[in-house]
């Protein structure tokens, strides 16, 4: 280890102390505090570790790798012991075996058992047949009933939500509540359940539908009047895209300031 | 002390309470009750009360519509809720005591604290017979209408109401189960805002319930299903016969090529991402797809592949696809497990743990296909700093904006479906897209059709398209 990467070590190091040391006096002052010691050091530990992770914006470091190696490795176990407690022991377990729900200590209700559990644990077996050389052929099956079930029953939601129902929006009149043209020019505002917005509303629909399945239209080349349309397309996606992209940074904003928070507000205390 | 203070202050809040009782001066009769009692005449009964088994459902539903009350809304305006009411027998009552037990013994026994004499599961199994020789007499107990019963309430509905959904569940042990093929009666009442002032209505039935085998509020999706079908498998057995299916070249998917060749050249590896969907997501099934031709050329150049997963089944599949790829790429010994791994099911610590290869392997190209969520900036951003050529592609539209400033080349939504037939040309693929594309002038006739049969001021065609549930 490099002589700079030592005492840089040591300061992060000396500094987490100092912090916890600190903390914990911090929060001693609070009489129904019950576990000084150990909520400072929970309050530091996270505090370095948000720190740490947005030391990447810097460039990779030590600390980084520690808390990238920490955060994949703490939830990859987390996951398996919640995926064997809540989907084995908590679903399977209960209804198809007493012995093994007295093993876990789960109620096991014997008018509740139902066998047709026993197909997603043969399915499950079956995957694991991977690790071996010679069966691992076998894996394939489960891996071809669960994509090919699904893909079945999603086609049918896909296409009542993402085709039928979008199709029918679609059919909208390009005149609303039209009455004549003195009649339209006599009501002309610009209020957004006017006359005018929702006609010219109703055109974007539709051009914007047209013009957008133009551009996915891959069996014929886009050009001439189609390659306009589709040109059309693109750029109601892109300001589509755009809109989209405002909405979720705004979004993501509100996640930066909560961790902001944390830093300034539970670790530093500097804002109440 | 402390305890004697509070004492003190408990008792004087107590005092202070009575006193305001008795000193509140006696509130003065509302008589208004009274006098509305002497004004409301009794309103007129709902007209036309129909019942019928609910439509397109597992039965256990029955539907009771009616017009409205001609004193609501008009007339004396005195109608203020309609209350629905079944005949039940008296039997029925027996039945619920019965079901109560069961569901109390089947609890008690699941705890191990059922207290019977004998074996309790032979207790709960002869509960559950009678409860069950029970639920069989119920058609047998609504027969005897109007005798050995009354009606009972089942819902008030505020006024303007003209239809009620008598449901229950199919669950027998549900309190409010509602048996089929039973003879079921049923009264409307009209109320006033004195609720002794009412006036029932003529009653209506026997009606039954039962469950339909079909859902004709779904011929429309049927009627698709069938005609996609059918053009999916002509353009295949088209491309199989070796018809030239034309499909328009496609930018990202041309750069995926390019790209390859630039990691070959420079001697780094090419990380693919397939994304946080499951192996039965459509985007991960297409991305699958542009992997095995990713892996196959990424052999023939003897270039590094790096496949980190979100999901264990993925990488399964994915590990597959890549080994696939590596034998018709005539590299089977080139082929390691460690090409596909998992890292972890949590979203951002698998986006940590990709960023950070990135940095460190420095890939000549990141190729994002699948599914992304929230993590999909993080990882297009760590790429451009890490100075990779980007290719991405997904169906999330939310995700779009991201990939495409942060990206080289970017597939958008059924982009990265066409990719894949494009890539793949296989039979199969190129004649579901060709089905897609005759789908799609399918869906600009039918929107043309529809905003003039709209514009004329017609919901006929509108119609057409109507899905129930």
């Amino acid at each position: 280890m490099k002589r700079s990467s030592v005492i840089i070590l040591s300061v992060v190091l000396l500094l987490f102390l100092v912090s916890w040391i600190w903390k914990a006096s911090v929060l001693g002052a609070d009489p129904e505090e019950t576990n000084v010691w150990g909520h400072a050091f929970g309050i530091t530990f996270a505090a370095f570790l948000t720190l740490a992770i947005l030391s990447f914006l810097y460039r990779d470091n030590p600390f980084y790798k520690f808390a990238e190696h920490l955060f994949v490795g703490v939830s990859a176990a987390f996951w398996m012991v919640m995926g064997f407690w809540s989907t084995i022991v908590g679903n399977l377990v209960p209804r198809v075996s007493e012995s093994l729900s007295k093993f876990f200590e789960v109620p096991f209700d014997k008018f509740a058992v139902n066998y047709f559990y026993f197909i997603p644990v043969i399915l499950g077996i079956l995957l694991l047949f991977r690790l071996s050389r010679d069966g691992g052929w076998i894996s394939r099956w489960p891996l071809a009933f669960i994509v090919g079930t699904t893909a079945g029953l999603n086609f049918i939601r896909y296409l009542r939500s993402d085709f039928i129902e979008q199709v029918s929006s679609t059919f909208v009149p390009l005149l609303v509540d039209w009455q004549g043209f003195g009649h339209f020019i006599a009501n002309l505002n610009l209020s957004a359940t006017g006359q005018l917005a929702l006609t010219v509303g109703n055109w974007v629909i539709f051009l914007g539908v047209f013009c957008g399945l133009v551009y996915f239209f891959f069996s014929k080349e886009h050009t001439g009047i189609f390659g306009a349309a589709s040109r059309v397309g693109i750029w109601i996606l892109m300001i589509t895209f755009g809109a989209s992209f405002g909405y979720t940074v705004m979004g993501r904003i509100s996640l930066l300031v909560g961790r902001i928070t944390f830093l300034f507000k539970d670790w530093l205390g500097l804002i109440s | 002390m402390k305890y004697l203070l509070s004492a003190v202050i408990v008792l004087g809040l107590l005092a202070s309470a009575a006193w305001a009782q008795e000193a509140e001066p006696a509130t003065p009769v509302d008589t208004t009750a009274a006098a509305d009692t002497v004004s409301i005449e009794p309103p007129a009964p709902v007209g036309n009360l129909r019942a019928y088994d609910s439509d397109n459902d597992h039965g256990h539903a029955v539907t009771i519509e009616w017009e409205l009350s001609p004193d609501d809304g008009a007339g004396a305006n005195s109608v203020v809720a309609y209350e629905v009411f079944r005949w039940y027998p008296d039997f029925w009552d027996t039945v619920q005591q019965v079901r109560a037990d069961l569901v109390a013994a089947r609890q008690l026994r699941a705890s191990g604290t059922l207290d019977v004499e004998g074996d309790p599961d032979d207790y709960v199994k002869e509960l559950a017979a009678e409860h069950q020789e029970m639920l069989s007499r119920l058609p047998e107990a609504h027969e005897q209408y109007p005798n050995n019963g009354e009606f009972r309430s089942l819902r008030v509905v505020p006024f303007g109401a003209t239809t009620f959904e008598d449901q229950g569940p199919k669950d027998r042990l549900a309190e409010d189960f509602l048996p089929d093929y039973c003879d079921f009666y049923y009264r409307v009442d009209a109320v006033t805002k004195v609720d002794s002032i009412r006036t029932p209505s003529e009653i209506v039935g026997p009606v039954q319930s039962y469950g339909q085998w079909f859902n004709t509020g779904r011929i429309v999706v049927l009627c698709f299903v069938v005609i996609f079908g059918l053009l999916t498998i002509f353009f295949v057995q088209r491309a199989r016969a070796g018809a030239e299916l034309y499909v328009r070249p496609i930018a990202g998917i041309e750069a995926v090529d390019d790209a390859i060749g630039r990691a070959t050249e420079m001697g780094r590896p090419i990380l693919y991402v397939l994304g946080l969907g499951t192996a039965a997501d459509v985007a991960t099934i297409a991305s699958f797809t542009i992997l095995s031709r990713v892996a196959k050329q990424v052999a023939e150049y003897q270039t590094q592949l790096i496949v980190p997963t979100y999901d264990p089944i993925v990488m399964s599949v994915a590990q597959e696809v890549v080994k696939s790829a590596y034998m018709d790429a005539g590299r089977p010994d080139d082929y390691s497990e460690d090409i596909v791994y998992f890292v972890t099911q949590s979203q951002f610590a698998y986006v940590a743990a990709v960023n950070g290869v990135m940095l460190r392997e420095r890939p000549a190209t990141n190729v994002y296909m699948g599914m992304f969520h929230a993590e999909s900036l993080l990882l297009a951003e760590t790429g451009a700093i890490a100075g990779s050529i980007q290719i991405s592609g997904t169906d999330q539209i939310a995700q779009l904006p991201f990939f495409i400033v942060a990206c080289d080349y970017t597939l958008i939504g059924e982009e990265l479906y066409a990719a894949s037939a494009y890539l793949g040309r296989e039979p199969v693929l190129l004649g579901s897209l060709k089905a897609q594309d005759v789908a799609k002038a399918a869906v600009v006739i039918f929107a043309l059709i529809g905003v003039i049969w709209s514009t004329a001021g017609s919901s006929l065609f509108q119609n057409l398209f109507k899905v129930t549930d």
